[in-house]
């Protein structure tokens, strides 16, 4: 018998204690924080009623980090901010410190390293998005790729506080929208029914799944080539990619018509509005890396005539619901299809039912 | 002898511009000579630039995981192996950050040092769940490396139909808005539950998020199975100096176009005296006179939160917010957060024995209805539930007394 070593057993530690990792000013005031302002793009001043001052400045980063990267941030911390950060859910990093006289030298600092100072308050901060291409098993693009490309166009609407309010934008690889609801989105929507490799389905995909995956009934059992296999009815199909997941042969992307939508008007916020999901605007744009310039003009044709139209306090959805619809596909120059009228279930909800017109 | 990288016309293109290119980092760790991943790293940006020039993907699923655990890895082996084998495996952990995502510069270097010894030096902070993740792992190195991040304090996040990694917003540690002990909250429930997270047997995934306020900074309201939304019930905290000082400040025009006109609930109205009259009974803490004015106005005393079940994407019934099955759970003592524990025990109970296989909460809700899934976690229907109630006279009403005396016997107990 040769000796089998064991594994090791894991410890089953779960979600980490943050309070080692906390920054101490921020321990010793927990629950403790009484108001907070802005004195500048990218800082933060939070006052406890301790009395005790913290001054945050925060960053923008790539999401996708190399260790190199990791440590620089962390030479940064050591040297500015107590050897603390901590991340936004928008992948932004956050420094700490005891004075506002260190904000200077430190956002010098993160200026130096390549690390944009901002994302605060009024401003555009990090598109959150997915894994794309570099990593994800359906992807339609590559969401790192959009980011980067938008986020150079767009970097002094994060390195400035110059919106009516904040604004958030989102990226998602396929329409199952892992990115999220946003102000603006950029998402994949797919523009065919899905290509079947009949020689894989029957080893690969558990064929009753697939068919109950379906949202429009579309899809059924059938023996092609004497295998078993899927077929699609490509009448009903909605090309929304769901069956593709459980059944990789059921290719949902083609190289010309895997496209790009944009999406405006999602919000999480309660102020004022109740939260809101985004709305369809525009579709069939090409899937155009390295850059997506196609895609980046529409996002900039619509965040600058929000930028410029919008009140004060209002995001991108509450300025639409103000100004309504037919004004915002005559600001930005977006044509209004019939696709834009939802049929889904629930869809009639969405219609205009009353005489309330935009002239 | 080291193999020469591909050239990467296309991906060199995200090297320029003024935001930090991911590209860069990539090239920095295939360059990385003296590293066993230096060679992964170099086929890793071969197979992308790939992508870019084709448009597509060419990742595939498979099985990895580690001793004990069912899920937390999400496995990817190349389809086009033969052009690119160093990265012919590219496997990601997803492993829980702390709560809050505090971290020290100590435990982010050990997690470098973990990810450079058996993975590929490329890690995300952080995916849409909230994970840490480790991306880039042969299959023979997913268990060290897993050893290596469980030995620092780090733990296996989720995958697949089980309780998914949560996340909190800054909340206690940073933020005057706070209305409960996010980081609490999150610890208790997630690792209460931790058995669902390690060993998938839910019928699909169940996300909980922890927002400290309204504004609802982590998303909870779209992305989550389970919302934690903090509230108040009692009155809004008012300085009114304070909102002399900022009405002197803005102008009285400024005031009104900023504040009273943006109350959702006409609740609002400013005194001849330039001090804030506020009817707190019209209040529905939407938080947006308390965001403009943050050093006059602050969220009350009695606080906690407001919880709302059901959030999801499309898929497969269209999308769903999540919506109110709590209006106001107090969160201030330790009774308070055993009440919370056992009302998402409950909830997550319900969903394992009543759901379908592939069903998110919501979903189930929208196939039995609001009113069956209160009574299957022991809840009494509210008025806070609903937008307006009912339009449609296509309902049964037999037990129209029976129901309406539960609503009269519980408001009399209230009372008492």
């Amino acid at each position: 018998m040769t000796d089998k070593v064991m594994p090791r057993r894991a410890n089953e530690s779960g979600v980490p204690d943050p309070f080692p990792h906390m920054h101490p000013l921020l321990k010793e005031n927990y629950g403790q924080w009484a108001w907070h302002d802005r004195p500048r793009p990218g800082v933060l001043h939070h006052v406890a009623h301790t009395g005790d001052e913290v001054w945050t400045v925060r960053a923008g980063t790539q999401r996708q980090l190399d260790v190199y990267s990791i440590r620089k941030m962390c030479a940064i911390a050591d040297e500015f901010a107590d050897g603390h950060m901590r991340f936004t859910s928008r992948s932004n990093v956050e420094f700490m410190v005891t004075s506002q006289d260190k904000t200077g030298p430190l956002i010098e600092s993160l200026n130096q390293a390549g690390f944009p100072v901002g994302g605060t308050g009024n401003s555009l901060s990090m598109i959150s998005h997915t894994q794309g291409w570099l990593h994800c098993d359906i992807p339609g693009t590559d969401a790192s790729g959009v980011v980067k490309s938008l986020m150079d166009e767009l970097h002094h609407e994060f390195t400035h506080e110059e919106m009516p309010n904040r604004v958030r934008m989102t990226t998602s690889c396929c329409q199952i929208n892992c990115g999220g609801q946003g102000d603006i989105a950029i998402n994949v929507q797919y523009a065919k029914p899905p290509k079947i490799n009949h020689d894989l389905v029957a080893n690969v995909c558990e064929r009753p799944a697939v068919v109950a995956r379906c949202p429009v009934a579309a899809i059924r059992p059938a023996m092609v080539n004497g295998k078993p296999s899927l077929e699609v009815d490509e009448k009903k199909c909605i090309c929304c990619g769901a069956c593709y997941p459980p059944c990789p042969p059921m290719q949902i992307n083609g190289p010309e018509s895997t496209k790009l939508a944009i999406w405006v008007g999602g919000k999480h916020s309660n102020a004022r509005s109740k939260p809101t999901f985004h709305k369809l605007v525009a579709a069939g744009l090409p899937n155009n890396p390295p850059r997506w310039p196609e895609v980046a003009e529409i996002v900039k044709t619509i965040l600058f005539a929000y930028k410029e139209d919008a009140r004060e306090w209002e995001r991108m959805g509450e300025w639409i619901d103000r100004i309504g619809w037919p004004r915002f596909f005559e600001k930005t120059g977006l044509a209004f299809t019939k696709h834009h009228i939802d049929n889904w279930r629930g869809g009639r909800s969405s219609l205009n039912a009353s005489a309330h017109i935009h002239f | 002898m080291a193999k020469k990288a591909h050239d990467t016309p296309l991906l060199d293109e995200l090297k320029s511009g003024p935001w930090p290119s991911f590209v860069e980092g990539l090239e920095r760790l295939a360059g990385d000579k003296d590293r066993p991943y230096a060679e992964m790293m170099k086929d890793l940006l071969g197979q992308l630039e790939h992508s870019y020039e084709t448009r597509t993907g060419y990742w595939k699923g498979g099985t990895v995981s580690v001793f004990g655990y069912g899920g937390g890895v999400i496995p990817r082996f190349s389809e086009v192996a033969e052009e690119y084998p160093a990265s012919k495996e590219f496997h990601t952990l997803r492993v829980q950050p702390p709560a809050g995502m505090h971290y020290s510069t100590d435990l982010l270097r050990k997690m470098c040092d973990v990810w450079e010894e058996h993975g590929s030096g490329l890690i995300a902070l952080h995916g849409q769940s909230g994970d840490i993740m480790f991306q880039g792992c042969t299959t023979e190195n997913v268990q060290k490396a897993f050893d290596g991040l469980n030995e620092i304090g780090l733990d296996m996040g989720g995958a697949g139909p089980a309780l998914r990694t949560s996340m909190s917003c800054v909340g206690h540690a940073r933020c005057e808005q706070s209305c409960y002990d996010e980081i609490r909250a999150h610890r208790m429930i997630i690792n209460g539950l931790l058995d669902e997270m390690h060993r998938p047997a839910l019928p699909y995934k169940f996300k909980f998020k922890f927002s400290g306020c309204p504004n609802d900074c982590v998303n909870s309201i779209h992305r989550s199975d389970f919302a934690v939304i903090g509230t108040w019930r009692d009155k809004i905290q008012v300085d009114q100096e304070k909102v002399k000082e900022h009405v002197a400040r803005v102008g009285r025009k400024q005031m009104i176009d900023t504040v009273i006109a943006h109350c959702p609930t006409r609740a609002l109205s400013l005194n001849d005296d330039d001090s804030l009259d506020i009817d707190n009974s019209s209040c529905v803490r939407c938080m947006h006179c308390i965001n403009v004015m943050t050093k006059a106005l602050s969220p009350g005393k009695e606080r906690g939160a407001t919880i709302l079940i059901g959030g999801k994407r499309s898929l497969k019934i269209g999308d769903q917010m999540g919506t109110v099955v709590i209006p106001f759970m107090r969160l201030e003592t330790d009774e308070d957060f055993e009440q919370l524990n056992e009302l998402a025990e409950t909830v997550v109970d319900f969903f394992a024995e009543n759901a379908l296989e592939h069903e998110r909460i919501g979903e189930t809700i929208d196939r039995i209805g609001l009113a069956n899934f209160l009574d299957g976690i022991g809840v009494d229907v509210d008025p806070n539930m609903v937008s307006h109630p009912r339009t449609s006279s296509y309902v049964r009403t037999d037990d129209w007394d029976e129901e309406a005396g539960k609503w009269f016997e519980r408001k009399k107990v209230g009372a008492e």
